[in-house]
């Protein structure tokens, strides 16, 4: 344990004198370094699920990057989209890797967070006193499907139009209003050039402020409370002398170092993606969007991306649409109630009986089938299939209150559990 | 607990992974866009054959050239027809509605074709008209069936039919299922001389589709191996830097 705590007013290898000092009492520069990374402690035993989070700073980062360059060669207009991202693809110097970086960024996004959001329910970290910290994230889950939605339709190939399709005229199940609804979406009867244009608007601003200002509020609940860990324990509750959690290491160098090494690792797996499978198989980017949109043309079969599929198996899976949009939304707002559902007294799995082990494993496997199954036709077996694992999916937070409650929990040590 | 929970959503997984290509009766072409001779044929094909009716509009004809190893005075005499500069696109001359009025849709552009399809399915489509009076073209095509496109490699392939026989399914309703082609007509190429050609012209179409894809596979691996040692490097500092934690 280093023992760099510092109750000076300056970071630790920073000077001083000079200009540091007439920085410092005009903005609190140093006390934002020191408050959130150089004396943000989280704790030692840490494991490598828990570098999804900087993970997915590191991905919204070269998001944004790779999305202001794309900006500058993008053409919103629904005569001209398709044709823009050939052009950036074939003829703007070093096009195609941004854009790749950029569809593989999008996939990979939700890859961390989808990993990141796993971990909080493994570890429950969105039990007390990390609600609001759950909840912010949630938004920005929300957040980031929005975006990624609106993002799609902007290549203005067929799924990127047929897609948008379906998922914009899903608003229409909604009674009375629904059909006027859809309509004040799209600005239009059908996709068209006003939507491709209010899309990029909301794509490449509108969302991204909110998602950037919540990850800052996510950010700011999580250095309030302090990061959970693989144990469940609160290490604030025993302290040293000097303030310091017994069992914390500072963010900035210890936390910072792991993070790297994790970053590094992702980059390597990320540029192996971009550099050798940026369709992924039709999973990234689908086959039939190297297809301009034709309004006229409706493709045989309609899937959304990957990263949407689950939810869309259960959107199909119920044969009364207002019922799927429901049931569909009922699967994102659900997750919203975790802090509450879960009656256990302990928050880590390491601590909890069996119940909750199945309870996770089946989630985690009926999340994966009904990922699977929205990207199959909606045909016999399959609608079946996915009605059972929609059921199943949906036992895991209805039946929460019941088995986390009835579940037997091992003595949570007082200390964190760490080897070196 | 968490190994069991990895593996079993691998395993549940795995299907998703295997990529079923569309439907119809698919041959291999292996493609090998490295190729520079085969790519240069296809060209040639393609401008021959291809580019009366279709185009391609998002390729650069000196783009061409640089990936397909011409000069400039090979790429204009050999595959600029019609006076085009060899900075532009590969158009064609005739307008988009009067192609629709003679064969009832526009040509598609190729530009991407084998990218949203695939080559395979170039290679089999090209390989796959057959004789069928019933249409307007006197050909249809298995891969793609009702294709409003004529048997313009007649003159290569000669003309086939197919041969059809007849299968019991799973749900006992007897149906027609495609079992050969039967060359009725020779025509100037051998069937392997023709399966070539139809090679060649899969093969330019890929490239087209994406003609940065060899320059990204070779810059990658550089990529991957500088990130390889960063790894290294930033796995070493961090297990050094973890010593004096307890």
């Amino acid at each position: 344990m280093s023992s760099s705590h510092n109750d000076g007013a300056q970071v630790a290898g920073r000077g001083a004198g000079g200009f540091n000092r007439w920085l410092n009492k005009r903005f609190p520069l140093d006390k934002m370094l020191r408050e959130h990374i150089t004396e943000y402690y989280a704790s030692k035993n840490l494991n490598w699920w828990s570098v999804f989070g900087s993970l997915a700073l590191v991905v919204l980062v070269i998001q944004i990057v790779s999305g202001i360059f794309l900006t500058m060669s993008y053409k919103p207009a629904a005569a001209d989209a398709f044709a823009s991202v050939e052009y950036i693809m074939r003829d703007v110097n070093w096009g195609w890797l941004i854009r790749y970086m950029h569809s593989t960024g999008a996939s990979m996004f939700f890859v961390v967070v989808y990993v990141h959001m796993f971990r909080g329910m493994m570890y429950g970290s969105y039990k007390n006193p990390r609600e609001l910290l759950w909840i912010f994230g949630m938004f920005i889950y929300l957040a980031l499907a929005a975006e990624a939605f609106f993002g799609y339709l902007l290549p203005w190939g067929q799924m990127s139009y047929w897609g948008a399709q379906v998922i914009v005229s899903l608003f229409g199940a909604i009674p009375v209003v629904g059909e006027s609804l859809v309509e004040w979406i799209r600005g239009d009867f059908f996709i068209s050039d006003i939507t491709l244009n209010r899309f990029f608007a909301l794509h490449v601003i509108a969302i991204p402020l909110v998602l950037v200002g919540l990850v800052v509020v996510h950010i700011l609940a999580l250095h309030e409370v302090g990061s959970n860990n693989p144990d469940g324990v609160e290490i604030k509750e025993k302290k040293g002398p000097d303030g310091v959690p017994l069992d914390g290491v500072a963010f900035h160098p210890y936390h910072t170092a792991k993070d790297l090494v994790a970053f590094v690792a992702f980059a390597i797996v990320f540029a192996a993606i971009v550099f050798y499978a940026p369709e992924m198989g039709g999973y990234f980017l689908e086959h039939a969007n190297f297809e301009a949109a034709d309004p006229l043309k409706t493709p045989e079969h309609i899937a959304p991306v990957w990263y949407f599929t689950p939810f869309y198996a259960i959107l199909r899976a119920v044969p009364d649409k207002l019922g799927g949009v429901i049931l569909m939304g009922a699967a994102m707002i659900l997750l919203f109630f975790l802090p509450w559902l879960d009656r256990s007294p302990v928050k880590s799995i390491r601590y909890r009986g069996w119940m909750f082990k199945l309870a996770l494993a089946v989630f985690v496997v009926s999340f994966f089938v009904l990922g699977f199954l929205g990207t199959r036709p909606a045909t016999g077996v399959y609608t079946t299939l996915a009605r059972v694992f929609a059921v199943l999916y949906f036992a895991f937070f209805l039946l929460m209150p019941l088995y986390t409650k009835w579940d037997k929990t091992k003595p949570v040590p007082e200390r964190v559990v760490y080897h070196d | 607990m968490i190994r069991k929970i990895v593996i079993s959503a691998l395993l549940v997984t795995a299907p998703v992974m295997v990529h079923a290509a569309g439907g119809g009766h698919l041959e291999k072409a292996d493609i090998d866009i490295s190729n520079e001779a085969q790519l240069q044929r296809g060209a040639k094909y393609f401008v021959n054959y291809c580019l009366g009716c279709h185009s391609a509009q998002y390729v650069r004809y000196n783009r061409l050239a640089l990936d397909l190893g011409l000069t400039e005075d090979q790429l204009v005499e050999n595959i600029m027809f019609t006076g085009e500069r060899p900075h532009d696109t590969m158009e064609n001359a005739i307008p988009a509605v009067d192609s629709a009025n003679w064969f009832g849709r526009t040509p598609p552009d190729l530009s991407l074709t084998a990218r949203a399809r695939g080559g395979d399915w170039v290679y089999s489509f090209l390989k796959s008209f057959y004789l069928d009076p019933s249409k307007p073209t006197g050909t249809n095509n298995l891969v793609l069936p009702g294709a409003s496109m004529p048997h313009v490699l007649w003159d290569l392939q000669g003309l086939q039919k197919a041969v059809f026989r007849t299968e019991t399914g799973p749900d006992g309703v007897p149906h027609e299922v495609f079992d050969h082609f039967e060359l009725v007509e020779p025509g100037q190429l051998s069937p392997e001389q023709f399966d070539t050609v139809a090679a060649d012209l899969a093969t330019f179409l890929t490239y087209i589709s994406e003609p940065v894809k060899m320059q990204r596979q070779s810059l990658g691996i550089k990529v991957i191996l500088f990130l390889v040692v960063l790894f290294l490097f930033s796995y070493l500092y961090k297990k050094e830097l973890w010593k004096d934690v307890h």
